[in-house]
């Protein structure tokens, strides 16, 4: 089936079967591979994308679905420099292995977007759904919160 | 997991919509959100020939508040009941439950309609629906239907929905201010399923004694339940220790709950008794805070 989309400010068009999740169109169809599959069913937030401004897991959704969608990935957040939540994840050691990194920034992006004056509380609820494996939750949450200052100056 | 092999439509109104699901039967199913379909697409749990897709249906994705309650379009999200900030004094029982849902993620695309056609037996929204004796208008080929929530949750995850047929609203019917109420859940981490949960309401009579009292609990049953012999030891008496503790027992002299790798059906009833006894101290405590204006 045909699906035409915007991908990170692009128009594309492509071909999937309809049973094609919208995070393997993304990595194997389109060839952005920043998108990572985790899971596969909805629990590690790994393949967090943004779907019309909305932090959504590509897991869950099909391809077909996002006809006529604005889809941002991780490789949509930044362009030749580093954006102000990759520098606050570099800052404060918020990645190890990284696999689970893109899926917390677009996460965050979207949350920081929405709600750039959030407490740590808030951040901690929204990132709930994110598993991380390495390095642990506290640098994360403290780079989310270093980087609200950007989002809230309109500097994203 | 992948999904298995299906094909897809996404039709633009509801009529096209019923006439795809009745076309294939019962091996047709419909998808919105997917947070719950697509889940059981990946384990193959679920492997219809086709999907329909209610993306480019209209009109199935309001909140109205009337004067008689709560109408939900099936397309309400989660995150769209959180940020209609009407709903804490509309219907704060549901405000309150539904912060229990899921994942950020999850809940940016979750629905009202598709939680509860999959009809989880931890799911809040079934719970809610059930214990505020909700209405589910029902559209299929023989026309539309008005189904009570205690005939539509049949058991796990069975509902009495025919394949030709899309849930559209759920309505809620209306809440008074001065209700005494609580939602109370637990999970080892918060947004997951809940091992055990609780809603509950009931009002006030001019001596001060409960009457009108609903108690529905979830994650206890194979489908949510309402526990009526609970609701009888509240009901006509006052809001004493001694009636909560009455209304703890029966709650839990009244439920067999099952055991699987989360919690053993003696760990869930103990859970439940717990829960229900915050809830009933935490509702009686609301009336002062309900009152004053927000």
């Amino acid at each position: 089936m045909q699906v035409q989309f915007e991908l990170n400010g692009e128009a594309v068009i492509t071909d999937v079967e309809p049973r094609t999740t919208l995070a393997d169109c993304i990595r194997d169809g389109l060839r952005k591979t920043g998108t990572h599959v985790g899971c596969e069913h909805g629990v590690c937030g790994a393949c967090t994308v943004l779907i019309n401004g909305d932090a959504v897991r590509a897991c869950l959704v099909l391809a077909v679905q996002v006809q006529g969608d604005k889809v941002v990935t991780i490789e949509g957040l930044s362009g030749d420099e580093l954006s102000p939540l990759q520098v606050a994840f570099r800052k404060h050691h918020a990645l190890q292995c990284g696999f689970c990194t893109p899926g917390f920034i677009t996460t965050a992006h979207a949350l920081l977007t929405n709600e750039p004056n959030v407490n740590e509380e808030r951040v901690r609820d929204v990132l709930s759904g994110n598993l991380c494996r390495c390095t642990g939750y506290i640098p994360i949450v403290e780079a989310v919160l270093d980087a609200r200052i950007h989002y809230a100056r309109g500097e994203e | 997991m992948k999904p298995p092999i299906f094909e897809y439509a996404s039709p633009s109104t509801i009529a096209e919509a019923v006439s795809l699901l009745a076309s294939r039967d019962g091996n047709a199913k419909v998808i919105s959100g997917g947070q719950s379909l697509m889940p059981m697409l990946a384990f193959r749990l679920a492997s219809p020939e086709l999907l329909v897709d209610l993306k480019q249906l209209k009109d199935l994705n309001t909140i109205i508040i009337r004067d008689d309650g709560v109408r939900l379009g099936a397309k309400v999200r989660w995150c769209d009941i959180e940020s209609d900030k009407r709903l804490d004094r509309s219907h704060p029982l549901l405000a309150e439950a539904i912060k229990h849902v899921a994942h950020y993620q999850v809940r940016n695309r979750g629905t009202v309609g598709g939680s509860l056609a999959h009809a989880d037996p931890s799911a809040e929204m079934p719970g809610v629906t059930l214990t505020c004796d909700g209405l589910m208008t029902i559209v299929g080929s023989r026309g539309m239907r008005i189904e009570k929530a205690s005939d539509f949750f049949i058991g796990p995850l069975t509902t009495s929905l025919e394949p030709d047929e899309i849930i559209t609203e759920v309505h809620l019917p209306s809440w008074p201010a001065d209700r005494r109420w609580a939602f109370r859940e637990f999970a080892r981490r918060k947004g997951d399923f809940a091992m055990a949960g609780v809603a509950l309401f009931y009002d006030l009579d001019q001596e001060n004694r409960a009457v009108d009292a609903h108690i529905g609990v979830i994650g206890v049953s194979d489908c949510p339940i309402r526990l009526t012999a609970a609701e009888a030891a509240l009901n006509g008496n006052a809001l004493t220790e001694e009636t909560f503790s009455a209304v703890v027992a029966a709650a839990k002299g009244s439920i067999d709950p099952p055991s699987d790798i989360h919690a053993s059906g003696a760990y869930r009833r103990a859970l439940l008794g717990t829960l229900l006894g915050r809830g009933l101290h935490q509702s009686a405590s609301r009336g002062e805070t309900n009152a004053s204006p927000i």
